[in-house]
C-alpha cells in the first residue's frame, strides 16, 4: 500500500456515501410516487371527469382509483409492515397507525355525505415516507460524523521483519516490539520513542493544536498523528489496552447509560400512544352514537389523532441530542463516559478541585533553601534529596532535581513514607524526618516559620531541627480564567481542597477568585471532606444542584467515585483516571472544566426544546382536531414536520466552538 | 455473561425502546440496553443459557421491527 502523502485513512471512513442502498430505492419510489401524484391531480382537478365519465359517483370512484396508484407505491412496504406486526401483536406500531389513518382517509368515500379525501389519504403517506427518509438520513449523517470525529484508530503498525518495513495489524504486535511512525502516520500502539525526534499532533485525543515535541526516551500515546520525522518506538502495551482502544470503548459505551430524561421519554411513549389511539377511538364513534349525525367528520377527527400519536419526534430526538453532546465534547478532547453524566454535569454547582495537578501544574520548584544556623545549605539539600530518594511524589522530584550532587543509595536505610505528612530514614546511621510541621511536632522537634508562602519542608537529623526548604507549585496559565469561567457558566461555589498548608493554600484561592479552601487534608480527609460538601450542596436551594470533584486522578480516586460526578484531567495515557472518573479531560487545562459544563448544558437545552416544542405541537394539533379545526396537513406536519426540525435541533448539540 | 452485539437496520427510535423492554423481560437476562444511535445491544445474563436468552431476544426483535437482525 501507498500514500501519497497525508493522513492516512482508517478503514471505516473509506465508503463515503451520502446515502445507502436502501435509502436511495426507497428515495426514487418517493419521487415517483410524488410525480404520479401532481399527475393525478391535476387530473381530478382540472379534467371534467364528471361528464365524461357521464355520472359525479363514477367520477369520484376513478379518482379513488388513480390515487390508490400513488399511495400503494410510496406507501406499500408500511401497509404491508402493518398487517405483519399486527400478527405479532404489534398494535400501536407507527406503519399500522399511518396505515389506518390514511385507509381511512380513503374509505371516507364510502360516506356519501362528506367531501372525498383521496388526495389527503395519498399526500399524507407520501409525506410520512418522506419524513421517515429524512430521519433515516440524518440519524445516519449524525451516526457517521460521531464515528467520524473518533477515527483515532489505527490501520496498521509498521514492523521491521527480515530486513524489511510491513504493515501489520496493530493486534498483532506484542509489548516490546519494535514499530516504525513515519511522518503522516498515526501512532498505532503506545510506547517509548528508542530512535529519533518528532512532533506529535494530539488534536484528534485532546483538540489542543498545538504540537508535542517528542525525543527518545519520551512516552508517546496511540492516537496522535507524527507530524514530521520519523520514530521508532518501543511498544510497551498491547493495542488492546492502548490509550485509542480505551478511549473508543469509553465512547462506544457511553450510549449504554442513558440519562433520567432519556429513560423519562421512552417511558412516556409507552402511555402516550395508546392513550391518544384510545381517545382517537372514542372521538370517532361517541359523539356520532350519542348526539347522532355525520359519522365522517368525527372519524376524520379520530383518523387525525391516529397520526399524531406517533412519538418518535421524541424519542429519536432525545437520544441523538445527547450523543451528539457526547460527540461533540469529545471532539474537544472531553470524554463523558454517558448521557447521564451529561445530564449529573449540568446541574453542577459546588466545583470541588483538588489543588495540585488540576489548578496547580504539580511542578513544584525549590524556591528557597532556609538552613538552621551553622549547616551548610547544600548539606540541608543533600540530607533532603536523599531521604526523599526512593519517593515520586512532586514534592521528592523536585527536591531532588535541585540537589545537584549524586545521590548515594548506599548511605540510605530504612525509608518509611508517612502518607500526607513526610518522609523518615536513616542516613549515614542518622535519622532524618522530611515533612511538614505536623511530621515535626509529632516526632518532637521544633520547627521554625518561614515567611514566603509555599510547601515548607522542614528536616530534622537525630531530633535536631537543621532548617527548611521551601517548595512552590506553579499555578496553571488559564486557571484563573477557568475559575472565572465556571462563575460564569452558574457555578455558585468552588473549592479547593489541599495537603498544603493554610496560607499557601489562601494565596492560590485568592488568586484563582476561589471562595472556599479547606487544607492540610491527608487523602482519606479529602472523602470525609467532600461528603461534607454533597450534603450542602444537595440541601442547599431546590437540591437538585450537583457536586463536581476535579482532580488528577491519580490519587483521588475515592473521591473522583464518591462525588456526583468526577472528573478527572490530564488523564492522557492515565488509566487510574480513566477508569475512576466520570468525565475524562484527556489534557490538563482547566478551562475544558467550564467548556464541558457549557456542552452538557447547552445539550440539556436542546433536549428540553425538543420535548417542549414537539410535546407542545401535538397536544395543539390534537386539540384543534377534537374540536374539528385542524386537518390530515396539520397533523402530519405534527408529526414527521415536528421530528425533522427535532431532529435538526438535536444535530446542533454536536457543534461545538474549538 | 456481558456482551454487546451489533443491531442492523434498527431503523425506528421507539422500536429501540420496544425491543429494549422486551429484552429486559427474557427470563434469565439480568440487564439489557439498546442503544438507537449506535446500533448496538447490551445484555448481561446467565452463561448456561445465553444462547438461548439470544434467540428468544432476535425473536422479541422481529417481531417489533422484523427486518432487525442482532449480528452475533
Amino acid at each position: 500500500m501507498k500514500h501519497s502523502g497525508g493522513v492516512p485513512r482508517p478503514r471505516s471512513n473509506r465508503k463515503l456515501k451520502s446515502m445507502n442502498k436502501k435509502q436511495k430505492r426507497t428515495r426514487n419510489r418517493i419521487v415517483l410516487a410524488i410525480a404520479l401524484f401532481a399527475v393525478v391531480y391535476v387530473i381530478a382537478e382540472l379534467m371534467p371527469l364528471a361528464t365524461w365519465l357521464g355520472s359525479e359517483t363514477a367520477a369520484l370512484w376513478v379518482e379513488f382509483a388513480l390515487f390508490l396508484v400513488p399511495y400503494l407505491i410510496a406507501g406499500y412496504d408500511v401497509l404491508l409492515r402493518a398487517a405483519k406486526n399486527i400478527g405479532h401483536g404489534q398494535v400501536f406500531d407507527e406503519n399500522f397507525l399511518m396505515s389506518v389513518a390514511t385507509i381511512g382517509a380513503f374509505a371516507l368515500v364510502l360516506f356519501p355525505d362528506s367531501d372525498p379525501h383521496m388526495a389527503e389519504g395519498a399526500a399524507v403517506m407520501l409525506f410520512y415516507q418522506v419524513g421517515e427518509l429524512f430521519q433515516s438520513y440524518a440519524v445516519g449523517k449524525s451516526r457517521k460524523s460521531i464515528a467520524d470525529m473518533m477515527d483515532i484508530a489505527p490501520d496498521f503498525a509498521n514492523v521491521e521483519r527480515d530486513g524489511r518495513l510491513v504493515q501489520v495489524d496493530p493486534y498483532e504486535v506484542a509489548v516490546g516490539d519494535e514499530i516504525v511512525v513515519k511522518a503522516g502516520e498515526r501512532v498505532p500502539l503506545d510506547g517509548v520513542v528508542v530512535r529519533g525526534s518528532s512532533q506529535l499532533d494530539t488534536a484528534a485525543l485532546t483538540g489542543e493544536s498545538v504540537p508535542r515535541e517528542v525525543r527518545e526516551g519520551d512516552e508517546i500515546i496511540s492516537g496522535c498523528v507524527n507530524m514530521s520525522g520519523l520514530i521508532t518506538v518501543r511498544v510497551t502495551k498491547p493495542y488492546r489496552e492502548s490509550t485509542v482502544s480505551r478511549i473508543l470503548e469509553l465512547v462506544e459505551n457511553a450510549a449504554e447509560k442513558k440519562a433520567k430524561t432519556e429513560n423519562f421519554i421512552t417511558r412516556f411513549a409507552r402511555y402516550y400512544t395508546p392513550a391518544v389511539v384510545g381517545i382517537a377511538a372514542l372521538l370517532a364513534i361517541m359523539p356520532p352514537l350519542l348526539l347522532g349525525g355525520g359519522w365522517s367528520d368525527w372519524v376524520q377527527r379520530g383518523l387525525i389523532f391516529l397520526v399524531v400519536s406517533c412519538p418518535c419526534a421524541l424519542v429519536i430526538s432525545v437520544p441523538l441530542s445527547f450523543f451528539g453532546g457526547i460527540g461533540g465534547a469529545s471532539r474537544l478532547g472531553i470524554l463523558v463516559k454517558g448521557s447521564n453524566y451529561l445530564e449529573t454535569l449540568s446541574r453542577a454547582e459546588t466545583v470541588v478541585f483538588d489543588k495540585t495537578g488540576t489548578l496547580t501544574d504539580g511542578s513544584f520548584n525549590v524556591v528557597a533553601v532556609h538552613p538552621a544556623s551553622g549547616i551548610d545549605p547544600d548539606r540541608l539539600l543533600s540530607i533532603a534529596a536523599h531521604a526523599e530518594a526512593y519517593s515520586n511524589h512532586p514534592i521528592a522530584l523536585s527536591v531532588r532535581a535541585a540537589y545537584s550532587g549524586p545521590i548515594d543509595q548506599q548511605r540510605i536505610d530504612d525509608v518509611q513514607e508517612q502518607s500526607g505528612h513526610g518522609v523518615r530514614a536513616r542516613i549515614d546511621e542518622h535519622v532524618v524526618y522530611v515533612g511538614n510541621d505536623k511530621l515535626m511536632s509529632a516526632c518532637g522537634v521544633d520547627c521554625r516559620d518561614c515567611e514566603l508562602t509555599g510547601t515548607i519542608l522542614h528536616v530534622s537529623l537525630d531530633g535536631e531541627y537543621i532548617g527548611h526548604i521551601v517548595i512552590a507549585d506553579v499555578i496553571k496559565p488559564d486557571a484563573a480564567e477557568a475559575v472565572a469561567a465556571l462563575r460564569a457558566a452558574g457555578v455558585k461555589k468552588t473549592v479547593m481542597l489541599t495537603g498544603d498548608r493554610a496560607d499557601v493554600a489562601a494565596a492560590v484561592a485568592k488568586e484563582l477568585g476561589i471562595n472556599e479552601f479547606r487544607t492540610q487534608l491527608l487523602p482519606q480527609d479529602k472523602v470525609a471532606e467532600v461528603e461534607k460538601l454533597l450534603e450542602e450542596t444537595h440541601a442547599h436551594g431546590t437540591g437538585k444542584g450537583k457536586l463536581a470533584f476535579v482532580g488528577d486522578g491519580i490519587n483521588d480516586a475515592p473521591v473522583l467515585t464518591r462525588a456526583d460526578i468526577g472528573i478527572a484531567m490530564g488523564a492522557m495515557g492515565s488509566d487510574a483516571a480513566i477508569e475512576a472518573a466520570d468525565v475524562v479531560l484527556m489534557d490538563d487545562k482547566p478551562s475544558n472544566i467550564a467548556r464541558a459544563i457549557g456542552i452538557a448544558r447547552k445539550t440539556m437545552g436542546i433536549v428540553w426544546q425538543n420535548i417542549v416544542f414537539a410535546l407542545g405541537v401535538k397536544f395543539l394539533v390534537l386539540i384543534l382536531a377534537a374540536v374539528g379545526i385542524a386537518n390530515m396537513w396539520l397533523a402530519v406536519f405534527a408529526d414527521v414536520g415536528v421530528a425533522v426540525i427535532a431532529i435538526l435541533n438535536a444535530m446542533r448539540a454536536m457543534n461545538v466552538k474549538k | 455473561m456481558r456482551k454487546a452485539f451489533k443491531l442492523q437496520d434498527l431503523d425506528c427510535a421507539n422500536c429501540a425502546a420496544k425491543m429494549e423492554n422486551a429484552i429486559k423481560g427474557i427470563d434469565g437476562v439480568k440487564s439489557a440496553t439498546v442503544s438507537f444511535m449506535t446500533q448496538k445491544l447490551v445484555i448481561e445474563a446467565d452463561d448456561d443459557c445465553f444462547d438461548a436468552v439470544l434467540d428468544e431476544a432476535q425473536r422479541a426483535c422481529s417481531k417489533i421491527e422484523p427486518d432487525c437482525v442482532i449480528l452475533r
